[in-house]
C-alpha cells in the first residue's frame, strides 16, 4: 500500500488518539495505576464489551443503516436469561438460547421493517428501542414484581457458562478473547468476503448496488440480525458475571456503539468504516472512560471527553468525504 | 465500415415504443436499432425523453405499447438484470461505483471473484487484479496502482472504468447515458476515444448526449428526440454537424437567440 492509501484509511485518527490518550494519561495517571497490568485489565474489559457491539454496528453503519435498539436488546436478553432460569427453572443454556432467538428476531424484524418500508431506520429502531425497553419492564414487573433478578448461579450448566462467559485469564477478562476473535472474524468479513464488498456497495451506492444484483435488503437484514445477536452475547456476559440482570442494564449502550463506530472513521453515510476502527474507537473510549479515573479526577468528566474527541473525529471523516467529491469531479 | 449494416440483423431493435408517467407521455411511437461495431447517438433537449427510452431499452421500465427485439427475437425485460443477460449493459451517470472503494473492488462489484469453498470462501483481488489490468490495458488505459479508490480517479478514467467492466462482463451493447455531460473538454475527449474503443471491439453502442458535436464526432447514425418523439434517424453520411446541431430540439430557437444577441 502506497503512503497515500494509508493516509486515507479510515482508522488513522483514532489510532492516533489512542496512543495519544494512552500517553496522556500514562503521564497524568501513570503513578496511580494506569500503567499496572491491572489497570490496563480494567480498560480492556470496557473495551471489549463496548467493542463486541461496535463491530456489528460498524457494518450495519457502513451498510447505511442505524440500530438503536442495541441496548434495549441487551436488557431483553439478559433478561430473558435471568426468567428463563429462575422463574420457569431451565438450565442457563437454555435460557442463553431462549435469548438468542429473541434476538435474532428483533434483528430480523427490525431488519425487515427498514427494507419493506424504506422507513429511516433511525426511527424505525428507536421504536424498537422503546417496544423493547418497555416490553422489558412490564414482563420483569408482571412476573416477578421486581426490577432485578439475581440467583442465577443455581442454575444448571452456570459453572461451565461462567467460565465461558465471565472467566478470567490472569488478570484479564476472557471477554477479551472473544472480543479479539469477533472483531478478527468481522475485520475478514468485511476485507475479504464477498458479502463484505456487498456492505460497503449497499451503503456507498444503493441504486447501483440493486443494479448490480446484490441482494441489498438481505445484506441489511442479516445486518440488523448480528447487531441484535451481539446485544445478546454482551448482555450474556454481564448477567453471567452479575448472576442476575436489571431491566435498565445496557441502557446507552446503543450510543456508546456508534460513538466508537464513528470514532473509528465509520461514515454516518455510509460506504466507508472499519471493524479495527471501531475496535479502536471502543479501546479509546474504556481507556479514556478509566484514566479519568485513574488520573484521580471525577469519573463524570470522561464524557465531557469523549464527547469533544467524537466531533473532532466527524469533522476529520467530514473533510475526507469532502476531499473525496471534490476528486470525483 | 460500421454504417454499412444493412445486410445484418441489429442486435437491439426496438419497435413503436410509447412510454407514458401518468399523463405525460415521455416516449411516443419511437423506433431505433444498434448493430454490432456502431454508435448509435440518440440527441434530444433536456427532457426530450432520451434517459427513458435507454431506461426501457435496460429494463428498468416496460414499454406501454410497442416492443423490443435482440438478435430478431422479441424480448421482455422485467428487470435491468434480464437486459444485461441478454448483453444490454447500461452505464448510468452515477457509474454504479462505490466513491470510497477500490478500482478493482468497484470493477467486480456484485460479481466478486472467490477462491476457497463453503466459508472460507473469500475475495481474490489478486486474480482480480490481473484481470483488471488487462482489460484496462485493452482500452488503453494505464493505472499503476488499482488499490486507490475510485474517487481518486479522473471523471474519464471512471467513465473508461466503467465502460471496460461493462465489456468485460459480456456486453454487446453498449449503452451510454450523456457520459461526457459532466466532464471538462480534455476528459470528455477521453471518453469518447473510450467509446469509439468499445466499438473497435464490437460492441454496439448507444451514446446518449445532448452535445452535437460530440456526437457528430464519434458517431454512425444519429436519432433525433424531440418530446418523446423521434424526429428522424441519419447516418453520417447524410448529415452535417452544422445540421444536427440545427435539426436538435431548440436549434431554431437557438439561432433566434443568437440574432437576438447580435443584435443587441
Ligand atoms: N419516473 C418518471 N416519472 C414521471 N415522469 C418522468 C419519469 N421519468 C421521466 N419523466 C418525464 O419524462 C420526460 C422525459 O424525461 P427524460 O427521459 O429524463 O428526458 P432526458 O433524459 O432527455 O432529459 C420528462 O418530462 C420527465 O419529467
Ligand atoms: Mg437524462
Amino acid at each position: 500500500m502506497s503512503a497515500r492509501t494509508w493516509l486515507a484509511r479510515p482508522e488513522l485518527g483514532v489510532v492516533a488518539a489512542v496512543v495519544a490518550a494512552w500517553l496522556f494519561f500514562a503521564v497524568t495517571a501513570g503513578d496511580s495505576g494506569f500503567l499496572t497490568l491491572s489497570g490496563t485489565a480494567s480498560y480492556l474489559a470496557i473495551a471489549a464489551e463496548l467493542g463486541i457491539l461496535a463491530a456489528p454496528v460498524a457494518l450495519l453503519m457502513i451498510a447505511g443503516e442505524f440500530d438503536l435498539s442495541v441496548g434495549s436488546t441487551m436488557a431483553a436478553s439478559g433478561m430473558t436469561v435471568a426468567l428463563c432460569t429462575t422463574e420457569l427453572g431451565w438450565p442457563l443454556w437454555g435460557g442463553i438460547a431462549a435469548a438468542a432467538a429473541l434476538s435474532a428476531c428483533v434483528g430480523l424484524v427490525n431488519g425487515l421493517i427498514v427494507t419493506r418500508t424504506r422507513l429511516p431506520s433511525f426511527i424505525v429502531t428507536l421504536g424498537t428501542l422503546f417496544i423493547l425497553a418497555g416490553g422489558t419492564i412490564g414482563t420483569t414487573r408482571l412476573l416477578t414484581g421486581r426490577t432485578q433478578v439475581g440467583g442465577l448461579e443455581d442454575a444448571g450448566g452456570f459453572g461451565a457458562a461462567q467460565k465461558l462467559f465471565a472467566g478470567q485469564i490472569g488478570p484479564f477478562s476472557i471477554t477479551l478473547l472473544w472480543w479479539v476473535g469477533l472483531t478478527a472474524l468481522a475485520t475478514w468479513v468485511l476485507v475479504r468476503t464477498r458479502p463484505g464488498n456487498w456492505i460497503f456497495a449497499v451503503g456507498g451506492a444503493p441504486d447501483a448496488a440493486r443494479r448490480l444484483g446484490i441482494p441489498v435488503d438481505r445484506v441489511k437484514i442479516v445486518l440488523f440480525m448480528t447487531t441484535a445477536l451481539a446485544a445478546c452475547l454482551v448482555a450474556t456476559f454481564q448477567t453471567v458475571q452479575f448472576r442476575g440482570t436489571d431491566v435498565l442494564r445496557g441502557t446507552g449502550k446503543e450510543l456508546e456503539a456508534i460513538l466508537a463506530a464513528v470514532l473509528g472513521g465509520t461514515l454516518l453515510t455510509g460506504g466507508r468504516g472499519s471493524v479495527v476502527g471501531a475496535a479502536c474507537g471502543a479501546l479509546l473510549f474504556g481507556m479514556v472512560q478509566q484514566g479519568i479515573v485513574f488520573s484521580g479526577v471525577d469519573s463524570d468528566w470522561y464524557k465531557v471527553f469523549l464527547g469533544a474527541v467524537l466531533i473532532l473525529a466527524v469533522l476529520l471523516n467530514s473533510s475526507v468525504q469532502t476531499r473525496a467529491a471534490e476528486a470525483r469531479r | 465500415m460500421s454504417h454499412e449494416t444493412k445486410g445484418l440483423a441489429p442486435i437491439l431493435e426496438a419497435e413503436h415504443i410509447t412510454k407514458r408517467f401518468g399523463r405525460i407521455t415521455a416516449l411516443e411511437d419511437v423506433s431505433m436499432r444498434v448493430h454490432a461495431s456502431e454508435i448509435l447517438c440518440v440527441l434530444g433537449d433536456n427532457g426530450a425523453g432520451k434517459s427513458t427510452l435507454i431506461k426501457t431499452l435496460s429494463g428498468v421500465h416496460p414499454p406501454d405499447e410497442g416492443r423490443l427485439l435482440v438478435d430478431g427475437e422479441p424480448v421482455r425485460f422485467s428487470s435491468p438484470r434480464d437486459a444485461l443477460a441478454r448483453g444490454i449493459a447500461t452505464v448510468y451517470q452515477d457509474l454504479a461505483m462505490v466513491p470510497m472503494l477500490s478500482v478493482v473492488r468497484n470493477f467486480f462489484l456484485g460479481a466478486e471473484p472467490t477462491r476457497g469453498v463453503g466459508p472460507l470462501r473469500r475475495l481474490d483481488l489478486r486474480e482480480g487484479e490481473v484481470v483488471v489490468r488487462a482489460e484496462l490495458q485493452r482500452m488503453g488505459i494505464e493505472l499503476r496502482d488499482l488499490s486507490v479508490p475510485v474517487s481518486a480517479l479522473s471523471g474519464g478514467q471512471r467513465q473508461a472504468l466503467a465502460i471496460a467492466r461493462a465489456i468485460h462482463f459480456g456486453a454487446r451493447v453498449l449503452v451510454l447515458d450523456e457520459p461526457t455531460s459532466a466532464l471538462g473538454v480534455k476528459q470528455a475527449g477521453i471518453v469518447l476515444r473510450y467509446v469509439m474503443e468499445a466499438r473497435t471491439r464490437g460492441c454496439g453502442v448507444i451514446l446518449i448526449t445532448h452535445n452535437p458535436h460530440h456526437a457528430h464526432m464519434v458517431g454512425d447514425r444519429f436519432t433525433l428526440l424531440n418530446r418523446g418523439r423521434c424526429e428522424g434517424t441519419f447516418a453520417k453520411a447524410d448529415i452535417t454537424r452544422d445540421e444536427l446541431i440545427r435539426r436538435m430540439a431548440g436549434g431554431e430557437e437557438l439561432e433566434q437567440l443568437q440574432h437576438e444577441l447580435r443584435a443587441s
